[in-house]
């Protein structure tokens, strides 16, 4: 056997593998626009942080809209900018149960029990996400597409506004990968 | 003979609910020397499950439990 081939051959083994970068990091995609869902997307995001992980929750679709000042009048939309941004729930405080919602009493039955059972609200659970620099990426497209401006988000430490691709390069450098 | 272990930190965590126990167990201990040990005081009955598993991960040991009805204390060493 060629044992200089063998060597050729273990070298760019190796250099696959440092090229794969692999990180001990969380890549999130946050889609859902749920009270529920963004619950659990922060509470794995947390708790992941505590675990040694870097985390990226990369928001798009209907999560994009929980992430809106609560008031902010933004100026200068067009007509299906405006009836999204009427329609959707405006910011964390805002969301709604994904079940049992029964016009908004099962939202405010389920915030009643969180405080009587000390769990953290979603206002509470992005603000502890901040301190322990969980990064949210905002997908681009999808404000667009709804007509959401950069200055109605939430004033976030960790934020930017990204696209697929930028996700992808974060989510191929993760251990983990969730879709919520 | 169970009350020789020495305690360095002391973290109340009583009434607080998953992720914080871990949130503030991690964020504690990176304040601490190597070999220093605390104890965290939680009523968290999911704690059973997620402090092996982020002592684990970390790379920390848990020395001892003490469990009483509700409450539990959890001896955690730091080694890095």
């Amino acid at each position: 056997m060629d044992v200089n081939a063998t060597i050729q051959d273990l070298k760019k083994q190796m250099e696959d593998l440092k090229r794969t970068n692999e990180k001990n990091q969380l890549a999130m995609v946050v889609f859902s626009g749920e009270l529920d869902k963004l619950l659990a997307a922060f509470i794995i995001a947390t708790g992941a942080v505590a675990m040694g992980f870097e985390v990226v929750m990369f928001f798009t679709f209907w999560a994009t809209s929980s992430l809106r000042k609560k008031k902010f009048k933004a100026k200068g939309k067009d007509f299906f900018g405006k009836m999204f941004g009427f329609m959707l729930p405006k910011g964390p405080s805002r969301v709604k149960i994904s079940k049992m919602n029964m016009g908004g009493m099962g939202t405010a039955m389920m915030k009643k029990l969180m405080k009587k059972k000390n769990t953290q609200s979603l206002e509470q659970m992005i603000d502890l996400a901040a301190e322990l620099d969980v990064k949210i990426h905002i997908c681009e497209m999808s404000m667009d597409l709804m007509g959401f401006t950069r200055e109605e988000m939430i004033d976030y430490p960790h934020k930017d506004f990204v696209g697929v691709a930028s996700f992808l390069e974060v989510a191929g450098n993760s251990k983990i990968q969730l879709f919520i | 003979m169970s009350e020789d272990i020495k305690v360095d930190v002391e973290m109340d965590l009583k009434g607080m609910p998953c992720p914080l126990p871990v949130v503030k167990v991690s964020q504690k201990i990176k304040t601490m020397q190597i070999g220093q040990i605390m104890v965290a005081v939680t009523t968290d009955p999911g704690a059973h499950s997620d402090f092996p598993a982020w002592a684990k991960t970390s790379g920390n040991e848990i020395m001892k439990v003490d469990r009483e009805e509700s409450v539990s204390k959890f001896y955690i060493k730091k080694l890095k």
